[in-house]
């Protein structure tokens, strides 16, 4: 199949199969993108494991040790999507350590306080939602299967992240203003996800065309934000960006300047947890080794 | 009353203190499969200390399950002390974990014939999980037992290592004999033969020596601990007891 009908394919709606005829570029993109996804809900673990030992009701607790494990989970889906376009894991795990796949941003970030269980289901999931939704779309078949099954997960903990957080702006002052500054670190960030303005993001182009993204990163900003505000007003926190406005001829906010250096910095490696967060990874990684080569040994010796 | 609440609370704060451990696991898994079987057997056991507590709390009256968890000091925690001992390696957390659903399966076959309703239930509930935890430790038990040199020492060391806390789940003291006598409670002598079986033919198995039964670890009961438990208890317990009028 060449270029012409593989685009052709495209432009029906018809999903690509790991099987099928596709373009080098779109191979690599796909395997970048999912990994990148597959990666950033490994990691992101990581901020939310932070607060498992800490959860502050038994619910609480088991609400989050089952939240990070489906997190794991959506891991395992998307690597396995990934896996299908000719890497294996072992590959992928390589290349997150030494630095060649990244993953958002975003769990870079420390979590301080418990309302940052909060701050995160609600913004962090938040915005995942938003993308994963037009993802359902996507071209690529193992990844919008995926993406079905996990955005009914992720809207889930959006809901549970939001609780978490009304439930502190309503209660005791010292709640409250846990509530609050967990908004404050977490809004620029979040809204960060979606990644740099459409003028500066090369790849969009490409993967617009071939229906691997179906919605560019300012749309999804967009719809992010409108969708939040209103949030954030009936439990009466305040987002922190005093441009945030209502534009009544676009029917939608207009909101301040976001801070690039800051993005590109983090993305660079220099955020408050970059070097933590990765090391945690590859020091699970190599402890485990030994427990990986007794399985391997073992089942060897079932089969002789 | 007062005796079916502590004992209770005993059943409740060893699956309890066993989760908090195993929780522990999540993020650092072998594989990732490994890391979510693991989330998935510490939610497990979450599930029956919040059951037991619940029931704890209904028989108290004045306090709630959280209050249970969170509002007790430690020489008011009543788990068997195997539980809070540390992770270790994986080898050094299936080898506990083995021992533990192993004796967890035995006890609550019993329980679940306990004429107290609420034991009896939540024992039928828990068996099923049990049963499944308990394949899945004798099972990674055996492949590293059996696997190479390294792990079949590695897990040798663990078994050494943790022996000594098994002596405390075939204890009984006065309040044991008390709800054995109203048939609400276990006969824990008796689970011994059958446990016995069951660990050493997995020992074998997994090409593992069983250590001499020498000095065994007790006190659990009346409250007594390595200290270890003090520091995970301040740990998990910190929000609630920093923010005591806060809800959460």
């Amino acid at each position: 199949m060449s270029e012409v009908l593989f685009q052709e394919k495209i432009d029906k709606e018809q999903k690509i199969e790991p099987k099928d005829w596709m373009p080098e570029g779109y191979r690599k993109h796909l395997i970048r993108q999912i990994s990148q996804h597959a990666h950033s809900e490994i990691i992101g673990m990581q901020p939310e494991g932070n607060w498992i030992s800490r959860a502050p009701s038994l619910r609480a607790k088991m609400i989050l040790l089952a939240k990070v494990q489906d997190e794991a989970g959506h891991g395992l889906y998307l690597y396995s999507a990934c896996e299908t376009l000719g890497i294996s894991r072992e590959e992928l795990n390589q290349q997150l350590h030494i630095g060649k796949a990244k993953y958002s941003s975003i769990f870079n970030y420390p979590t301080l306080t418990w309302a940052d269980m909060g701050a995160i289901g609600w913004l962090v999931d938040g915005a995942a939602i938003v993308n994963q939704v037009s993802l359902q779309k996507t071209s690529y078949g193992p990844y919008s299967r995926g993406m079905v099954k996990i955005c009914k997960e992720e809207s889930f903990h959006q809901r549970q992240g939001y609780e978490i957080i009304a439930e502190m702006a309503k209660g005791t002052k010292e709640q409250k203003e846990m509530a609050q500054d967990a908004l404050n670190r977490f809004w620029w960030p979040s809204i960060m996800m979606f990644g740099p303005h459409d003028s500066d993001s090369p790849r969009t182009g490409n993967a617009m065309k071939w229906k691997i993204k179906r919605k560019t990163n300012d749309e999804l900003r967009q719809d992010f934000i409108n969708k939040t505000v209103g949030q954030a007003e009936l439990i009466g926190l305040t987002i922190p960006d005093p441009d945030l406005k209502w534009n009544e001829e676009k029917s939608s906010y207009d909101f301040g300047e976001i801070n690039w250096e800051e993005f590109w910095s983090v993305v660079e490696g220099n955020g408050p947890c970059n070097e933590q967060r990765l090391n945690h990874h590859i020091k699970a990684h190599k402890d485990g080794a030994w427990v990986r080569e007794a399985a391997k040994a073992y089942s060897k010796k079932q089969k002789n | 009353m007062k005796d079916i609440l502590q004992y209770t609370l005993r059943i409740a704060d060893t699956s309890l203190i066993l989760a908090q451990r195993l929780s522990e696991w999540c993020s650092k898994g072998p594989t990732l499969e490994e890391d979510i079987a693991l989330s998935n057997i510490s939610l497990d056991l979450f599930g029956q200390a919040n059951g037991l507590l619940e029931y704890a709390a209904k028989i108290d009256q004045s306090k709630s399950a959280d209050d249970f968890a969170f509002k007790r000091d430690e020489r008011n925690f009543y788990n068997l002390q195997i539980c809070e001992q540390e992770n270790g390696h994986f080898g050094d957390t299936m080898v506990r974990q083995f021992l533990c659903d192993t004796y967890f399966m035995l006890f609550y076959q019993q329980l679940s014939s306990s004429k107290d309703e609420n034991l009896a239930a939540i024992a039928n509930k828990s068996i099923k999980e049990v049963a499944y935890h308990l394949r899945h430790s004798k099972n990674w038990l055996i492949r590293l037992g059996d696997g190479t040199k390294e792990s079949n020492l590695k897990v040798q060391k663990s078994l050494d290592k943790v022996w000594k806390f098994t002596g405390e789940f075939f204890e009984m003291d006065e309040l044991d004999h008390l709800m054995l006598d109203e048939k609400i409670g276990v006969n824990n002598t008796l689970l011994k033969k059958e446990w016995d079986n069951i660990v050493n033919q997995v020992l074998s198995d997994a090409k593992i020596s069983r250590p001499k039964d020498s000095y065994m670890m007790t006190g659990s009961k009346r409250g007594l601990h390595t200290e270890l438990l003090g520091k995970m208890l301040a740990e998990m317990q910190y929000l609630p007891r920093a923010y005591p009028n806060a809800k959460w």
